[in-house]
């Protein structure tokens, strides 16, 4: 028996309708553990560079992580892999929820898909018995509608399923696969659901996740528990209120919104409105929020409660959290309410709410500019907030413009051609970015947006404070209870880190400080997409209950796996290793790693260049990004070396 | 049967404030493990919540008593303008639905307070709801002598033989006795 993972992956070819159960090499547990290390090695060996997002040969992979449906304390998310049509790197994105415990209650790790239907089906997974079923009559439902005729049709509430809507069916670049209250939004990953012709997984389980040391393993989750306590009890004091306790930002339950309203951009990430937060606004944003929200509720075995159950007046429930709420309301320059409404709609129809806004607001921008004209854009409503109910209709149906739009910014900008292109200043490898614009270089960010193999600053950052506190005593007192660092050395580096001054950014923290905090943190992130933690517990918030001294234990306890903190930080480096040897083998290379390039007014050149190098130094790999066969020899990963070798990725650079 | 002062042992719930995480579910599932916490699924779970999300349902009901035979009700209540069934409160582990059964073999599951020598500060479900959702109430109340606990195997047994028969169950453990 298997303990922690389950041991079975299914296997489903679309264009055969053929449904396989196999059993998985406990030597991919031991290399990769599981979610996204062991999702990274089958793309590895399935998914040859030339294959395009929309080929019947790309996979697209459901994965649990290893301690996914354990008793661990918000361990539920699923990760979604294939091929992303925008950046035509492999993309994966993560959603909560309760998705992936309820796979391994059915008996499955992961779910690996491959062919197209020509008809649109669901798959409907119940234990032993898996079916792929018709969905003509779920055809160009909403992705919630799907997701509650689904549980009518097969007569069980408690079936969980993920689904594409409309804008995943019609292959918008930036679909999202919805799921309840969550969602894998990143990287068109719902796109690629609807070119397979697969509409919505449902699934249910009653089977039994078993743990290998049951006494141990719920020592370990007691603690979790009782720290998430002292956390709630202790919030961060000195950082924005959506930043001072653990979870994703309490976007849903906080209603000050100064730190989003006025440090990031509206419009097109445009304009900064440093006076826009004021008491008549946040009593007006209170008085919305408070009305439309029906209760905060959490993902599968998870204290926190991130997201929201959303009535607006008129219009049908839905579930939210974090950051939505505003990247509508910012990018149309309008209120919370219109953001609450246009986001119950992009909800049902599936989009990503970072990159659909932001391509919105960039063809608004292109009509004002003259490049693109009235006769582009014929029965669009004059008021902002109709128009971007308008184009949100014309994308998800790639009608019109929205055939442009649908294709997320950067290919829009060449599709357009007459000088759009100089209007694509948000997007890093072809993906649209958070909307903020800065002064001044911040090194420790610099590498982590150009060199973030999810292409998505949030999965990245974390643990390690954004800003330095204003006195060198507040930062004292910050590190003092401060046990998550992998070393000691690290509460030096914030405790010197000086606001202004030398001691700032961007010449501090030091090249090599500023690589060694970005690797702790990647390295948490990549922890978690393993196990299938939720990063609102573990690589995002200041001070969390899971780190890398803890979770060794997590994972002999669970899996029976001997594992201490050496060998798990050695196998993260494995994971972030073959992410990025995934991506160079598709093309990826140093020109690629670079910021948004208006991301910063002030920029270093050469300091940028000797970040690079050493963070590729740190990281093994040659100076354009690629991991050497050394490198990849002390990793274990020799079948990647050989390759290159073969593939001449060496010599061609 | 004389009356006799007891404690009496109970979960208070504040439907309110669940969050619908399924946290009750699976450290009740996990506890009531062989061995002990080394494996969970909420399906064993002798806590579920009967949960609605867009309805803003979420109702967590403990395991009550078995019964042999299904009532007859069938009412809807409306409280706050969402409709609940008359089901959906019920505790019993009853021929009509799944809950509180054991998924493989369906013999019947009841919540038994997590009793344990020595005695817990509150059930398993309790201590893991952070949302508070779940409270333990202890109680004095005056109840009739002479109420045996029953323990999962005389429920289960009492469940087989409900349907199968006293004496093909006597047959059965007899004749899987023999060595």
């Amino acid at each position: 028996m298997r303990y922690g993972e389950i041991g079975f992956d299914l296997e489903i070819d679309l264009t055969r309708g053929s449904i396989d159960r196999v059993d998985t090499d406990p030597e991919d547990t031991r290399l990769y553990l599981g979610g996204l290390g062991t999702t990274a090695k089958i793309m590895w060996d399935r998914v040859p560079p030339e294959t395009e997002a929309f080929s019947a040969d790309n996979l697209l992979i459901f994965s649990t992580g290893l301690l996914c449906g354990t008793a661990a304390p918000g361990c539920n998310r699923t990760i979604v892999s294939t091929v992303s049509p925008q950046t035509k790197l492999v993309a994966y994105s993560m959603m909560g929820g309760f998705w992936a415990p309820e796979l391994k209650y059915a008996g499955y790790d992961k779910v690996v898909i491959r062919g197209k239907s020509e008809e649109l089906v669901y798959l409907w997974i119940n234990n032993d018995k898996v079916e792929i079923r018709d969905a003509a009559h779920l055809k160009g439902l909403g992705a919630t509608e799907t997701s509650e005729a689904i549980r009518r049709e097969l007569k069980d509430p408690d079936i969980q399923v993920a689904a594409i809507g409309l804008a995943g069916e019609n292959r918008v670049f930036y679909a999202s696969v919805e799921q309840g209250r969550s969602s894998a939004s990143r990287g068109g990953i719902g796109a690629v659901m609807g070119d397979k012709g697969l509409k919505a997984i449902a699934v249910r389980g009653t089977k039994d996740i078993n743990v290998a040391d049951p006494g141990k393993y719920m020592e370990l989750c007691d603690d979790v528990l009782k720290y998430i306590k002292h956390r709630e009890d202790h919030p961060i004091e000195g950082v924005p209120p959506i930043l001072a306790g653990l979870g994703s930002p309490q976007e849903m339950r906080i209603v000050d919104e100064e730190w989003h309203t006025t440090s990031f951009m509206w419009g097109n990430s445009r304009t900064r409105r440093k006076d826009f937060w004021t008491h008549e606004i946040e009593e007006k944003w209170r008085e919305t929020q408070e009305n439309v929200r029906t209760r905060l509720i959490s993902c599968h075995n998870c204290p926190m409660k991130c997201g929201a159950t959303i009535s607006v007046p008129g219009l049908p429930t839905y579930m939210m959290k974090c950051y939505s709420k505003l990247t509508y309301t910012m990018a149309a320059f309008s209120d919370l309410d219109f953001g609450f409404r246009i986001a119950q709609k992009a909800t049902e129809y599936g989009l990503d709410g970072f990159s659909a806004p932001q391509a919105m607001a960039f063809g608004l921008e292109l009509l004002e500019a003259g490049i693109l004209t009235e006769a582009d854009f014929p029965g669009m409503p004059a008021d902002n907030e109709g128009r971007f109910f308008y184009l949100l209709e014309k994308i998800v149906r790639r009608e019109g413009i929205g055939d442009y739009l649908a294709d997320g910014v950067y290919w829009a900008a060449r599709r357009i051609g007459k000088g759009a292109e100089k209007f694509d200043h948000n997007t890093i490898k072809k993906h649209e970015q958070l909307p903020l614009k800065l002064g001044m270089l911040n090194p420790v960010y610099y590498l982590m947006y150009s060199t973030g193999e999810k292409i998505n600053i949030t999965q990245i950052e974390g643990q390690f404070p954004q800003e330095p506190f204003a006195t060198r005593e507040a930062r004292e007192e910050f590190v003092k209870d401060w046990i998550q660092v992998p070393d000691e050395k690290f509460k030096k580096y914030y405790v010197d880190w000086e606001p202004r001054g030398e001691m700032s950014n961007p010449y501090y923290p030091t090249v090599e400080a500023s690589c060694d905090i970005v690797d702790w943190m990647e390295k948490m992130h990549y922890i978690d997409d393993s196990l299938g933690m939720c990063a609102g517990l573990s690589s995002f918030p200041l001070k969390p209950p899971y780190h890398i001294h803890n979770y060794p234990e997590f994972i002999t306890a669970a899996t029976g796996l001997k594992m201490d903190k050496d060998q798990l930080w050695q196998t993260a480096t494995r994971n972030r290793t073959l992410m990025r040897a995934l991506n160079v083998r598709r093309g990826m290379r140093r020109s690629d790693d670079k910021p948004p390039e208006d991301h910063w007014k002030k920029r270093f050149p050469d300091l940028e260049k000797q970040l690079l190098d050493q963070y590729y130094k740190l990281k093994g790999f040659n100076d354009q990004g690629i991991p050497t066969r050394e490198s990849l020899q002390a990793l274990e990963l020799d079948y990647v070396a050989e390759e290159f070798e073969q593939k001449g990725i060496y010599n061609h650079g | 049967m004389a009356k006799v002062r007891k404690i009496v042992k109970s979960i208070t719930i504040d439907a309110d404030k669940c969050n619908g995480c399924k946290a009750c579910e699976v450290i009740c599932s996990s506890w009531h493990a062989t061995p002990r916490y080394s494996s969970n699924n909420p399906a064993r779970s002798r806590i579920r919540i009967v949960r609605s999300p867009l309805r803003d349902i979420y109702l967590p009901v403990y395991a009550g008593e078995y019964t042999v035979a299904e009532c007859t009700g069938r009412d809807k209540y409306i409280i706050d303008g969402k409709e609940y069934n008359e089901c959906d409160f019920c505790r019993a582990s009853c021929p009509s639905r799944d809950l509180f059964k054991e998924p493989d073999s369906g013999l019947p599951l009841k919540c038994d307070m997590c009793e344990e020598t020595p005695a817990l500060d509150k059930p398993k479900c309790v201590e893991w709801c952070l949302a508070e959702a779940l409270s333990y109430v202890e109680r004095e109340e005056e109840v009739e002598e002479d109420q045996p606990q029953l323990g999962d195997v005389e429920i289960g047994l009492g469940s087989l033989i409900d349907r199968h028969g006293l004496q093909q169950v006597l047959d059965t453990v007899a004749r899987m006795a023999k060595p």
